[in-house]
């Protein structure tokens, strides 16, 4: 009968490496692979949509200045929680999210639903100069991000490569088309790559969220970034009993 | 010895070794400077100076791939090429491709700080570098396992030595992750900017199967390695148990690359796979403790060199620290446990017992056996081991200790409920409570660094020293040492 020593592996460099190779694998073939079959890892929700232009280059400079160092997006399901920040978050709201930010650390507080819980002028007051409006903040003051005129120069080429990556964005009349019937006329038009820069400015204007309409900011863009998260679901909508079999 | 010494310099390719065993020295001081620096910033955050290159958001990945990538990085280069060349009695296979090695992954580096600086990043915790500085990683990482790989067939020994087989675990578990991890779509070709493959919750499961896994393989299997070479060669005593190498080191491999799900647990994943992650996470306390113990072991007998070789000191307190860390990680992956310690600073203080007490230590050790004998001298003076021994271990003490305490207040204050139902404090309350326990933290880092300071110094007067012996001696030493 085969007998196997150890020694085989240890005097055969080829046959180690191929043993070691299989005993690393396993693991995330088990877990990792499944979550890109399995149609239960995403709820199916109501609202949630692609960022537009102008939110998209927001969550950029969030993740260029490093937002996500102190700051966690995914509220976990407790009370505490709950009180604090709202409904827990769901898989299926950051589905849209290359990369995903949830974080691993609140040195500030959790971001997943802060959007319309306070006004413009607080963001772009509390993010110039955070001490001023929150005394005992340790975070950053960002006075550049109302400097810096936002370079949205290449915004089409950055939503060809997030819909090359799966995020619903059209190039044609048909994937348009598509978009009115998932999302509606108005984000329809947001999400079409053509008409990206103008539907940024648009954006920037009616939103007016720097305070200044004369240029368009990266605080614009930051500010209209941190207005809309965890505000695409609507959760009078939502039975709890529905979510639970995702958990 | 002298004679006999230069021969071996001959027989080994020694000159690789010592630009990475330099670079890991140079690096060490950079991170760990970085790491205080924003560790202050935290404490006192004046000090961001409105300067967007430096606030803490760009500049703690800075420290991250300095600390991890540069020094640990670079430790790991030079001692597995020392290693693989002394263990296999062979010089290293393509000498070539170990130069590459070394200076793509010392640009790799250059250009991760520098691009995190001018707000360049994947926003993914331990691989922030953007997609052409992981190209460059892929090359540098093809190339170390060839040379790896050729040196260990070229091998005149029939057997390959258990730390072999610690840094070819690591060596592949890297690539596989670093691929995996980082697979992009870059914005245009000459644009920095790239979006990830995968999003939310499958890009998170991703993100942290890499993440957990840089611990378990760069920072854990690797250093395993490292200290089945060095700690038996600085004990002048074999290994404790071969059979328990034999077994920890395959336990180890296997359950490593299922625990990451334990930085995910009660956010929108599966709840299967958090719990498999938990259950992997509790196991692995079993193989992480036997290398503990076989690495510890192997004093027995020889106990009185704690007390006479402050080397052997650092070896095995960076044991010590390894076992309390790898008892501390089983613990914070309960799911009750998790959810007071998640997103808190007691993550952070856990992070730190390993990579100050385990990683850095041992790499103090290496470090400390290798470059008198790569310069062929003596070291400069072991008193100043001792003193950079006392504040490391003074260093490492404070910071976890006030990582505990901010860590489990943070978490306890977040919970607290009135007597009417209602949250106890808000949130900036919290922050303003841990403000005590940043300073102490920022003291801790400061110790650990100047310890640093005094080994590079303790370090560069050695090397001085070798190069001046060498320049003095005979002809023939002189010629066979160039």
């Amino acid at each position: 009968m085969f007998k196997f020593k150890h020694e085989a592996l240890e005097t055969n460099t080829g046959l180690l490496l191929v043993a070691t190779m299989m005993a690393i694998s396993v693991g995330g073939l088990v877990e990792i692979a499944p979550l890109f079959l399995i149609e239960d890892t995403m709820e199916k929700v109501e609202g949630v949509r692609p960022y537009t232009p102008l939110e998209q280059m927001g969550r950029d400079i969030y993740i260029r200045e490093g937002c996500y160092t102190c700051h966690s997006q995914m509220v976990r399901p407790f009370r505490d929680e709950q009180l604090r920040y709202g409904h827990y978050s769901l898989a299926a709201e950051s589905k849209y999210d290359h990369p995903f930010q949830w974080g691993s650390k609140r040195t500030g507080p959790d971001l997943a639903r802060l959007g319309g819980k306070y006004s413009n002028e607080w963001h772009v007051q509390h993010l110039i100069a955070p001490r001023s409006v929150v005394p005992e903040s340790v975070m950053p003051n960002y006075p550049w991000l109302m400097e810096n005129r936002l370079n949205y120069a290449d915004i089409g080429q950055r939503m060809r490569a997030l819909r090359a990556v799966g995020v619903p964005y059209s190039i044609n009349q048909e994937e348009y088309e598509r978009n009115v019937k998932d999302f509606g006329p108005e984000m329809a038009a947001q999400f079409h790559i053509p008409n990206a820069r103008e539907s940024l400015v648009a954006q920037v204007r009616a939103g007016n969220y720097d305070g200044d309409p004369s240029y368009v900011s990266e605080m614009d863009a930051l500010v209209a970034y941190l207005q809309v998260l965890g505000t695409m679901v609507d959760f009078s909508q939502i039975k709890p009993e529905e979510l639970v079999k995702f958990r | 010895m002298a004679t006999g010494q230069s021969q071996v310099a001959v027989q080994y390719d020694y000159d690789i070794i010592k630009k990475f065993a330099v670079m890991s020295l140079v690096w060490a001081v950079v991170g760990m400077a970085v790491g205080v620096y924003i560790a202050s910033q935290l404490a006192w955050p004046v000090l961001n100076f409105d300067i967007p290159y430096i606030t803490f958001g760009r500049f703690r990945p800075v420290h991250t791939s300095a600390v991890i990538f540069g020094f640990g990085g670079s430790a790991l280069f030079a001692t597995s090429y020392y290693v693989v060349q002394r263990t296999c009695q062979t010089r290293l296979w393509a000498p070539g491709l170990a130069t590459f090695t070394f200076w793509g992954w010392q640009a790799v580096i250059v250009l991760a700080a520098l691009s995190y600086m001018m707000g360049f990043s994947q926003g993914r915790e331990y691989a922030e570098m953007e997609w052409p500085i992981d190209l460059l990683i892929l090359f540098v990482w093809v190339a170390y396992l060839a040379v790896f790989l050729g040196t260990l067939m070229n091998r005149k020994q029939p057997h390959i030595y258990v730390a072999n087989w610690f840094y070819l675990a690591f060596i592949l578990a890297t690539a596989l992750l670093h691929v995996f991890n980082n697979l992009a779509m870059p914005v245009g070709l000459f644009s920095m900017k790239s979006y990830s493959l995968f999003s939310g919750a499958q890009d998170a499961m991703t993100q942290w199967w890499y993440g957990h896994n840089a611990v378990g393989f760069f920072l854990t299997a690797a250093f395993l390695g490292m200290m089945y070479y060095f700690v038996p060669k600085q004990a002048g005593r074999p290994i404790y148990s071969y059979r328990l190498s034999i077994v920890h080191f395959w336990a180890l491999s296997f359950m490593y690359m299922w625990v990451g799900t334990h930085h995910l647990h009660w956010t929108a994943i599966p709840d299967w796979t958090s719990t498999l992650g938990a259950t992997f996470s509790i196991m692995l306390l079993l193989p992480s403790w036997g290398g503990m113990i076989n690495g510890i072991m192997t004093l027995s007998g020889a106990w009185d060199k704690l007390r006479t070789d402050p080397i052997m000191r650092f070896m095995i307190v960076a044991l010590s620290f390894y076992g309390m860390s790898t008892f501390e990680g089983p613990l914070m992956s309960l799911k009750d446990v998790n959810a007071l310690s998640h997103y808190t600073d007691w993550t952070v203080g856990h992070v730190h017992s390993g990579a100050l007490g385990w990683v850095a230590m041992i790499s103090f050790g290496a470090l400390y056996h290798m470059i008198p004998r790569l310069w062929n001298t003596q070291l400069y003076s072991e008193r100043l081991v001792n003193v950079h021994f006392w504040l490391a271990t003074i260093g490492v003490l404070l910071y976890i200790t006030a990582m505990w305490i901010s860590g489990i207040s943070q978490g306890l204050m977040w919970r607290a409920f009135d007597e009417y139902g209602n949250l106890q404090y808000s949130f900036v309350e919290s922050v303003a409570a841990m403000h005590p326990f940043y300073v102490m933290r920022a003291i801790g880092g400061a110790f650990f660094l100047s310890g640093m300071l005094v080994m590079a110094y303790n370090c560069y007067m050695t090397i001085r020293q070798g190069v001046r012996s060498a320049r003095l001696a005979p002809a023939q030493t002189r010629a066979a040492v160039a």
